[in-house]
């Protein structure tokens, strides 16, 4: 057992969660938190291909990808929520 | 002899996984909001433990943060909807949960088949340090070894707050609640050393864990903590101004390489003596997009010209 092998194994069950989650679960909320375990998911697997038992240190290129994926996945986030007020107000204005 | 590290990282992986159950099961949908910023913290402690700071940092500030507070405000306006319940066809949910198990199936395949402890591209990176401006192994890579999918994430950045703002577009949204007194004169003592921090932040990232994107996070804070005490309140006449600062990353990123690129070389391929200066000047615009970015995907509207009345609390 090591660091890596233990959150390597926590990064699958993330990952596998979100990601049926996001295949079964119908309310747009709270697919969208799905999709975003998805991503957190996948990201531990990067981190865990770089770590290198000490004191070796770690690869810095699949952290670099990690923070450019976290800054992508707000974005996402963010126009996913747009979208979700947008259809909250459509669904408004038909009940009126 | 067990090593009482190895014990706390069990725990952290096993909590990380529980809260991602919870997240999906939990019935309100306020509490699965806070879950996810548990999670998030959580997942950022185990990255830590995992030797990267940097990506740490970004998780706290950006993925967790302002992403919580993006999730937040949008709760606010459709908490009214009721949730919708799981309505799939039997055989539709049967053939997704098959899938999800073929997919678990050939990552733990993959996983397993991995070497784990290799050196990859660490030995690289380390041997041009040197030639790259700065001092950071993980700052080398986002701004001058892997400059062109940093640019790609600034611009899709920019393409975010131009989808956002068209899709808000006439929707009359309620005023978010206003923060009282307290908020206001606590926000006056902090947001000056939230602006240090962030600008700290910016500039320790060419020889330590930091860098534009979590410098540009904790000035987004500054942005949305000014937003929401109505410090600043977003005018339509500031439209223009704002485009600019959206812009602004993305276009001295690309004019950099362009410039770089006129000299005989590959874009990118900062001179040797001029690299630490471009990539701080890179470095420092970039930030100030994102802050401004970020903010405004927090406000979501444009600022428009048809003024809602506020309610006096």
């Amino acid at each position: 057992m090591s660091t890596g092998l233990i959150f390597g194994l926590t990064g699958l069950a993330v990952f596998i969660i979100g990601l049926c989650g996001a295949l079964i679960l119908v309310d747009p909320l709270r697919r969208l938190l799905a999709l975003k375990l998805c991503s957190v998911g996948a990201s531990f697997m990067l981190i865990v291909a770089a770590w290198n038992a000490p004191p070796a240190t770690p690869d810095p290129v699949p952290h670099a990808l990690v923070i450019t994926g976290i800054v992508v996945m707000i974005s996402a986030t963010a126009v996913a929520l747009a979208l979700i007020r947008r259809l909250h107000t459509l669904e408004q204005e038909q009940n009126d | 002899m067990v090593d009482p590290l190895l014990v706390f990282d069990v725990a952290l992986g096993l909590a990380i996984v529980m809260l991602a159950v919870s997240v999906l099961v939990v019935r309100d949908r306020f509490a699965m909001i806070v879950l996810v910023i548990v999670f998030g913290l959580m997942s950022a402690l185990a990255w830590v433990r995992l030797a990267a700071p940097d990506v740490a940092l970004a998780e706290a500030a950006i993925g967790t943060g302002l992403t919580g507070a993006l999730l937040l405000a949008t709760w606010q306006q459709v908490r009214a909807d009721p949730e919708r319940g799981p309505s799939l066809p039997r055989g539709v949910l049967a053939a997704n949960v098959g899938l999800c198990a073929l997919i678990l199936a050939g990552l733990v395949a993959a996983f397993l088949a991995t070497p784990l402890g290799t050196a990859g591209l660490g030995g690289a990176v380390a041997d041009n340090l040197a030639n790259s401006g700065v001092d950071h192994p993980v700052t080398a890579v986002l701004l001058n070894f892997r400059a062109y999918d940093t640019l790609m994430e600034v611009v899709v950045l920019l393409v975010a707050i131009i989808t956002v703002w068209m899709i808000d577009r006439g929707i009359v949204q309620a005023p978010g609640p206003a923060l009282g007194d307290i908020h206001r004169s606590f926000a006056r003592l902090v947001l000056p050393v939230m602006m240090i921090i962030g600008a700290y932040l910016l500039w320790a990232g060419a020889s330590a864990p930091g860098g534009a994107f979590q410098g540009g996070a904790v000035l987004a804070a500054v942005g949305v903590l000014l937003l929401m005490t109505r410090h600043y309140q977003p005018q339509p006449a500031h439209r223009p101004l704002a485009r600019v600062v959206f812009v602004l990353g993305s276009a001295s990123f690309a004019t950099v390489a362009l410039l770089v690129a006129a000299g005989d070389r590959v874009p990118f391929e900062y001179p040797a003596d001029h690299a630490k200066p471009l990539i701080l000047l890179i470095e420092g615009l970039v930030t100030l997009s994102i802050a401004a970015t970020l903010a405004a995907l927090f406000h979501g509207r444009e600022p428009e010209a048809i003024r809602i009345e506020e309610k006096r609390s």
